[in-house]
This record gives C-alpha cells, structure tokens and sequence, in this order.
C-alpha cells in the first residue's frame, strides 16, 4: 500500500518536472521564434481578434459584476463605521492592483487557453501538426507565435477595459444606492491610485497572457489518445493555466509591494 | 536517393524498427507492403525528419536526415512531399489555401501565380474548380485526393504516401495510381509508397519491399514478389488468415473459436 503510494507520487513529480522542461523550451523556442524573421502580422491580427475583442462581452459583464459586488460587500461595512466615501478608493486599488488582471486573465484562460488547447490537439492527432513541418513551416513560429504576441498584446488591453468596467460599477452602487456623488467618487478613486498600481497590474495581465499561451500551446501539441487526450488536455490547460497565473500573481505581487516597495 | 542503414527505433519497450535497410533509387517507386502496426508509417516520418532513429541512418541525397540543422532540414523538406494518412488537411482554411500553402509560406509568387498553380495541381487530380470548399465539405476520397494536389504542387523530387489508396472507392484509388505512375513516368519523381492494397502495389512499383517484424525481409520487382515462395510474403500478397504471420502474432485463435 505505502509502496503503491510512493510510485503514484513519484510518477506525479515525473510527470510535473517533465511538464515543467517542457514548457521551458517551448518557452525558449517561442521566445527565439518571435524575434526571429520574417514577420507576418496577419496571424498576429487574426490571433488578437479571437482573444481580446470576441472577450469584450463576457469581460464586461464579469467585471461589471465585480464592481456591483465590491460596491455592495464594502458599501455594507463601510455604512455601519460611517466610511462610505472610502468605497471609491478600496474598489480602485482592489481592482486595477488585483482583480481586473487576475479576474481577466482566469476568464481568457477559460475561453481562449482551452481553444487553443483544443484546436491544436484535433491538429495534433489529424497530424496536421506534422503536416505543417513536412511543408517546411515551423509549428511554433504559425501556431505558438501568433498566440504569444496576441496574447501578451491583448491581456492588458482587456485588463484596462476591465478596470473602468469595474470601476464603472462600483460607481453605479455607490451613487444610485448608496447616495455617494459622482464628483466624490471619482475624487476619492483617483486619490487613492498611482501610476504604479496601473502599470503593475498591466504588466502582470501581459505576463498572464504569455502564460496562458504557452501553458496551452504546450498542451495541444502533447496531446496523445484521440478525442479523449484533447478532452483531458483542454482541462491540464485551463487547471494548469489557472496556477500558474496564481503563482505568478503571488511572485509580482511580492516582488513590487514588498521587494522593490 | 534514399538509403536506409540499420534503422532502429523503440516506442516505450516496443521496437517497432529492428535493423532496417533499404534503398530507394532516384526515380524510382518503391511500395512497402506490411500488416497494420508493424511500423511503415514509423519508417515514412524517419525519412522526412519527423521522428529520430534510437541508432541507425537515413541518408537522402546523401544527408542524414537526423543529424541536419533546421535550415538545412526545411531545405530538404522544400523537396519532399507526404501525403498522410488521413489526408492532413489544415481544418481552419479551404481547399486552394491548403494547396497553395508551401507556395504563399516559402515562395515569393503572387496570388495569381499561385491561384493558377493551385488549380493545376486540383485538375491533375480530377478536382478542379473546389478551391473554395472547406475540408469539413470534402469526402474521405476527395480529402486524399486534396492532400495529393497539395503534395505535388510544389513540384517535389521525392513524394512519400502513406496508403493513398486506403479507405476510397475503387475507382478513385486506381485514379490514384495512374496519377502515381504518371508522377514516375512524366516527373521522374522518387516515390515511397506504404500501402496495404497489393493491386495498387502491383500497378504501381518498380520494387515491393515486404516489412515484417521491423525489418525488410525481401525486396524485389513486382513479377519477384507474386512468384516468392517465403511463407510470410506468401500469406500476406495472397491475404491468407492462416499461415507464419498469424501463428506468430496469433491473431486469430481458431481452436478457440471451434471450441
């Protein structure tokens, strides 16, 4: 019994430290891909229509709902200790630092993460994906390429939409319901934000959108088992998508707030 | 030309590649026949680079394939074609973007020119006049037939099929094989062809070379391979459920079954 357990778990950290070498070099040779020539930018386009403006809708109403929520869960404490002019400023910091990139790059890896792990893993058990080497293309650079740049690009984009949507929000609750004036909210949401809680949370969503990329890319073209494997990819990417860009958020944070204050 | 030297390759603990030899003259079409698994298309991704041998050589034109850097190998794939299985049409783009892709990747002709060399290459194939389909529109026969169209329009020297002729009606896969021939007698192409269909393998080689057990266990001009008195090649050209390959495989337990 213990033994079985020590060969399930070795096999797990096989698994991951193989998963792990993996995505390293996939990494690389994406990273080497883009800056190598030539350039085609009509993928790139294509690429960034799929993930940042087909986004828009559900990033509107996710980040519209979050600015309602906030509004409401601060509104509710803030109204007992007579603070309710600090709604404006806790909702802001919490949502440009925080929320607006993590909420936007969780909802991207659903959406598009687990697109791009499906498309190329039908590529990859048709053996389109050999195809495309036999016709002399490399497959990083037609199919990981576009997807890295687009999502590198677009993430922060969304994620800025996703700000003012949540912003936007919370500025309904806090006026309609809570009887807060616009020209306090606004006051007390640009007080309370600096340049840095902007650029940090938008450097974080393009390192997300690389993440994101990469994690599944790299689970489409490890795909093994017919439609079974591109089902079970689709989920290693979207579970894998969602730590990684956790973790990630954990390392920035720290690395910004408390490292280089 | 194509050599093959001692050619081996494992999946997990299965070899599939046991010392494999073989050589394929300049021009020539040389059909490797062989049961479903024993490892004709494992040979087919070797010789194009997209698998490396475990130990063993492929040399085309004198370069071994394993051993070229990525230039030099999309150089050589610039100059072999392959025609997959189930035809690996690209899904996201219609029939003439699929045709036309090596020429609007790696060429620097216009539209036109490719349009033009597009519906050459579908006509050469009985298919003219669908560059706007897309694969999902296609039949399995037709999806072959693209994937041919998209093979030769680059005007490659060497062309690989992995079983072109598997899973069409009659009369498309002898369309396919006179197409195959033409390619030898017009364009001088060197073709390796894996098939499992002896009639096309008789229509259309100048060598047949039999696979069994990971190797090639006899080669020879198609009259050679119709009078061999080897057992296994015997049980296979002739389509036999009992003989050496089913005994050693035994895929088939008759006692079982009378039982």
């Amino acid at each position: 019994m213990l033994n079985l357990f020590f060969i399930d778990l070795g096999r797990k950290v096989l698994s991951f430290m193989y998963f792990c070498g993996g995505l390293a070099n996939l990494t690389i040779q994406t990273v080497h891909q883009t800056l190598k020539p030539p350039y085609k930018p009509g993928p790139i386009f294509e690429q960034s229509k799929k993930a940042g403006y087909d986004s828009l809708p559900i990033v509107s109403v996710v980040a519209l709902f979050i600015g309602f929520i906030f509004a409401l869960q601060f509104g509710y404490f803030m109204q007992r200790i007579g603070s309710e002019m600090y709604i404006a400023s806790l909702v802001a910091l919490a949502i440009v630092r925080e929320l607006g990139p993590v909420i936007t790059a969780l909802i991207v890896a659903g959406r598009v993460g687990a697109a791009n792990t499906a498309e190329l893993g039908s590529m990859q058990v048709t053996e389109q994906i050999d195809a495309l080497e036999t016709l002399a293309t490399n497959p990083v650079k037609y199919l990981v390429v576009p997807r890295f740049v687009a999502l590198g690009v677009m993430l922060p984009l969304l994620t800025l939409y996703a700000n003012i949507i949540g912003i936007l929000g919370s500025y309904l609750i806090c006026v309609l319901k809570l009887g807060i004036t616009g020209r306090m909210y606004m006051n007390m949401t640009f007080s309370a934000l600096f340049y840095k809680d902007l650029f940090t949370g938008l450097f974080k969503a393009g390192i997300f959108g690389m993440v994101i990329a990469l994690v599944s890319c790299y689970e489409g073209f490890n795909v093994e088992g017919g439609a079974v494997g591109v089902g079970r990819a689709t989920t290693r990417s979207v579970v894998f998508s969602f730590l990684m860009i956790l973790a990630a958020d954990c390392f920035f944070t720290a690395l910004f707030y408390f490292i280089f204050p | 030309m194509i050599e093959i030297k001692n050619l081996n390759k494992k999946f997990n603990n299965n070899l599939v590649l046991n010392e494999l030899s073989l050589n394929i003259e300049t021009g020539q079409t040389c059909v490797i026949i062989g049961r479903s698994g024993c490892g004709k298309s494992v040979l087919l991704k070797h010789i194009v680079g997209l698998l490396k041998p475990d130990s063993g050589k492929v040399l085309v034109e004198g370069k071994e394939v394993a051993s070229l850097r990525e230039l030099e190998l999309a150089a050589l794939r610039a100059k072999i074609s392959m025609v997959f299985q189930g035809g690996a049409l690209f899904d996201s783009m219609d029939v003439s973007g699929n045709v036309g892709f090596s020429l609007s990747e790696h060429t620097r002709l216009g539209p036109k020119e490719i349009a033009a060399r597009v519906e050459e290459s579908l006509s050469l194939v009985g298919l003219s006049g669908i560059g706007n389909l897309l694969p999902s529109e296609l039949s399995g026969g037709m999806k072959k037939r693209v994937a041919l169209a998209r093979a030769i329009c680059i005007k490659p020297e060497i062309i690989l099929y992995d079983e072109p002729t598997t899973g069409v009606d009659p009369i498309t896969a002898d369309s396919i094989n006179e197409l195959i021939r033409s390619l030898h007698d017009k364009l001088k192409v060197t073709s390796l062809v894996v098939t499992h269909d002896m009639k096309s393998a008789y229509h259309i080689a100048d060598k047949i070379a039999m696979m069994y057990k990971g190797k090639i266990i006899l080669e020879g001009t198609p009259k050679q391979i119709q009078e061999t008195q080897d057992p296994v090649v015997h049980q296979f050209i002739n389509g036999l459920s009992r003989g050496p390959i089913t005994e050693d495989t035994g895929t088939f337990k008759f006692k079982l079954a009378e039982a």
